[in-house]
């Protein structure tokens, strides 16, 4: 068994255990689909439209994935901007820390961004001995607390205020308090420092703008705001699937990012940068690096069955929605992505050896589909991930034998019957042979068959 | 009553062949209620879809050649569970894609019905009447609800049975975890999904839940017997049995 795999085990079993996180993960989730409801119908006459021209609009843009980078590189250098290229993460990590080595930077602000977190950032530039702080509240509590985000929009969801308070006290020495303004407060007091000393800013970004040659950042607290404008370089790491055709195009996307994402008519700061300031300007960063990174979504762009997997606007929805996720926790998926969308794309990101047992992990019972707003077949991408596996030798041997003698069995009704014949007596001993908790999901045979049934007394 | 004289295939899932047959007998009671000639091919296994949703779709191919072969001369297929319909309705097309059958499985496809669906397209629910005491609530399968679209056709039936108070949780249908493969490799996530959907039930008074998947009365059957939770699980046919009094 492969340790991804072990440690998913361990760590799922403890959290179907733990009914303190459960109740609290439900609240929280029960908070965020009423306001997503509410939303949906206040703002959408038709909800279903606007996510189909949404997937239509990602879908082009796929389409004309080359074609439209190339425009946005045009656009945005036009302005003073620097693209770079990274094929993977080690080679964005190499680009940010040659930019930070030709600045003597020591000390990085970021704002949140899921993109740093799949080429685990933190860990190496901390490594490097430069500091980094999380601006984004949510990513600023997990981490002080040392820990990994736990939702991609909501990193800190499973945080109580109670739990903050301490985490505060402990970390900024502040007495403990219930108030979440006081705690915010003292979040801001720390960041604003921070702010101001940085030397550099790192933003994702929640799409790329090809005619206009900009990025746009969505948020709610105004720290990407001043993780731009604050430092004197500004680095944008964004996969490059995040490109959409036109400007005019967000009329769209932001509305429906912030219902789905977070119940909100739109985000309260959006922010689209198109380049560093001018030599006129008064604010803003001098230099802007965009680094646009593939890191495996090529792989995923060029696979006709994948590639709508690359729509994602990474909205959060398919996590709050899947029983499994609501179940076991952000934690227990050991990755940037969590959740339905999540199990689709790391395998493929990061290597279906390690991976691919995410892909079984589900009930399949489709709900990420439902609600995703770029119309993307979470679940029956998972199956595919699941054939995949099987394609690519990664299934151990017991259960591809298992499967290849029902199979055989299953294949013809006299198998069947003689099967049934010969194993019903004995099938109380083959079931003592499995562990305990495997032991009750072995369903009692009936005495008879429907087959037999139904030949005794059915016509 | 007898309205009709059309012929229906039973379609009898492998769980309800071996495990649950009086889901398989409530069913044909039903049907036979209604004038249907019911026929059932003794060479039936499975539709395939254990090794299917486990990734190993050429053994799936095997299984479900044997599901073409019997019953791809029918003209009305019915199952008591939407996984399976759903199974060979949206997978066997794919499953056959580029191979010899690729025609009959997309053929077969349109003409295998889950058993509340196919009431509902007869028109055969209003001709429903009957009674059943208690608090119910409806659990629907997924495969049901998400990959079929049945969502008030399982209501519309209940709506015809008097006696009961309907009590259902709020929202959409939510899974109870079964998953096949999926509550054998996870079984304690599976477990837990099953405990928070009983939970949904039991927390607004329910003391019998009705289902359409055999899979998931199994499944809910399981945690419940686990957790002593206090609650019958039946299947929508067997309900149907008891309310309208077959024999």
């Amino acid at each position: 068994m492969k340790a991804e795999y072990s440690q998913f085990q361990a760590a799922s079993r403890i959290k179907s255990r733990d009914q303190v996180h459960l109740t609290k993960i439900a609240k929280a989730i029960d908070t965020y689909d009423n306001a997503v409801a509410e939303m949906q119908s206040r703002q959408y006459v038709n909800w279903q439209k606007a996510c189909t021209a949404a997937a239509e609009i990602k879908e082009c843009a796929l389409h004309d994935l080359a074609s439209l980078l190339e425009e946005f590189e045009k656009n945005i250098s036009g302005r003073g901007a620097k693209v770079l290229w990274a094929q993977n993460a080690h080679e964005a990590r190499q680009h940010i820390l040659s930019i930070i080595n030709a600045h003597n930077a020591r000390k990085v602000v970021k704002s949140k961004s899921m993109t740093t977190e799949e080429i685990g950032f933190n860990e190496f530039f901390e490594g490097q001995g430069i500091e980094v702080f999380e601006t984004d509240l949510g990513e600023l509590i997990v981490q002080l607390a040392g820990e990994k985000p736990y939702h991609i929009v909501t990193p800190a969801m499973h945080k109580s205020t109670s739990e903050i308070a301490q985490l505060f006290h402990k970390k900024f020495g502040i007495p403990i308090s219930d108030n979440a303004e006081e705690l915010t407060m003292a979040a801001r007091a720390y960041l604003r420092n921070a702010y101001v000393t940085a030397d550099v800013g790192v933003t994702g970004a929640n799409f790329i703008i090809a005619d206009e040659g900009a990025i746009v950042v969505t948020e709610n607290e105004g720290n990407a705001r001043l993780t731009i404008s604050c430092p004197k370089v500004h680095i944008v790491l964004v996969g490059i699937e995040k490109i959409i055709p036109k400007l005019s195009q967000l009329s769209l996307f932001l509305p429906l990012l912030a219902t789905i994402g977070t119940g909100q008519q739109i985000t309260c700061y959006n922010s689209i940068i198109r380049g560093p300031k001018k030599s006129d300007e008064m604010d803003g960063p001098e230099e802007m690096y965009v680094i646009l990174i593939d890191n495996g979504r090529s792989d995923i762009y060029r696979n006709s069955t994948f590639r709508e997997a690359l729509r994602c606007i990474r909205c959060g929805a398919c996590l709050n929605t899947c029983p499994v996720y609501r179940t076991i926790g952000g934690h227990t998926y050991h990755t940037a992505y969590q959740g339905p969308i999540g199990s689709v794309i790391t395998p493929h990101l990061c290597g279906f050896t390690q991976w691919n047992h995410l892909s079984f992990a589900s009930s399949l019972c489709a709900s990420c589909t439902q609600v995703c707003p770029v119309n993307i077949e979470i679940h029956r991408l998972l199956l595919e991930n699941r054939w995949e596996a099987f394609k690519g030798k990664h299934i151990g041997i017991t259960w591809k034998f298992s499967l290849a003698f029902w199979a055989f069995i299953a294949s013809r009704r006299s198998r069947m019957n003689l099967l049934r014949k010969v194993v019903k007596p004995g099938l109380k001993v083959l079931t003592k042979l499995l562990p305990a908790s495997k032991r009750k999901h072995i369903p009692e045979m009936s005495s008879k068959s429907f087959a037999d049934i139904w030949s005794a007394y059915g016509q | 009553m007898n309205i009709s004289r059309a012929n229906v295939s039973l379609f009898i899932p492998c769980l309800v062949d071996q495990v649950y047959p009086e889901i398989g007998m409530a069913m044909a009671k039903v049907l036979r209620y209604f004038g249907y000639n019911l026929q059932y091919h003794q060479q039936q296994t499975c539709c395939g879809q254990p090794a299917f949703n486990a990734g190993h779709r050429k053994k799936a191919r095997v299984v479900a050649e044997n599901f073409i072969e019997v019953f791809y001369n029918d003209s009305l297929i019915v199952a008591p569970s939407g996984s399976c319909v759903a199974m060979v309705r949206n997978y066997y097309p794919t499953l056959f894609q580029g191979h010899a059958r690729e025609e009959q499985a997309v053929q077969l496809s349109k003409k295998v019905f889950e058993f509340s669906e196919f009431l509902d397209r007869e028109g055969l629910i209003e001709k429903i009447t009957g009674s059943f005491p208690g608090r119910v609530g409806f659990h629907n399968s997924c495969h049901s609800y998400r990959e079929l679209g049945v969502k008030d056709e399982p209501f519309k039936i209940l709506d015809r049975i008097k006696g009961f108070q309907l009590l259902q949780p709020k929202g959409e249908s939510v899974c109870c975890g079964f998953g096949g493969l999926f509550s054998f490799k996870f079984d304690e996530i599976a477990a837990t999904m099953a405990n928070t959907r009983l939970g949904m039930f039991t927390s607004i008074g329910v003391n019998t839940i009705v289902s359409n998947d055999p899979g998931c009365i199994m499944h809910l059957r399981q945690e419940a017997q686990d957790k002593n939770i206090d609650v019958e699980i039946i299947h929508l046919t067997e309900f149907l049995v008891i309310a309208m009094d077959l024999k």
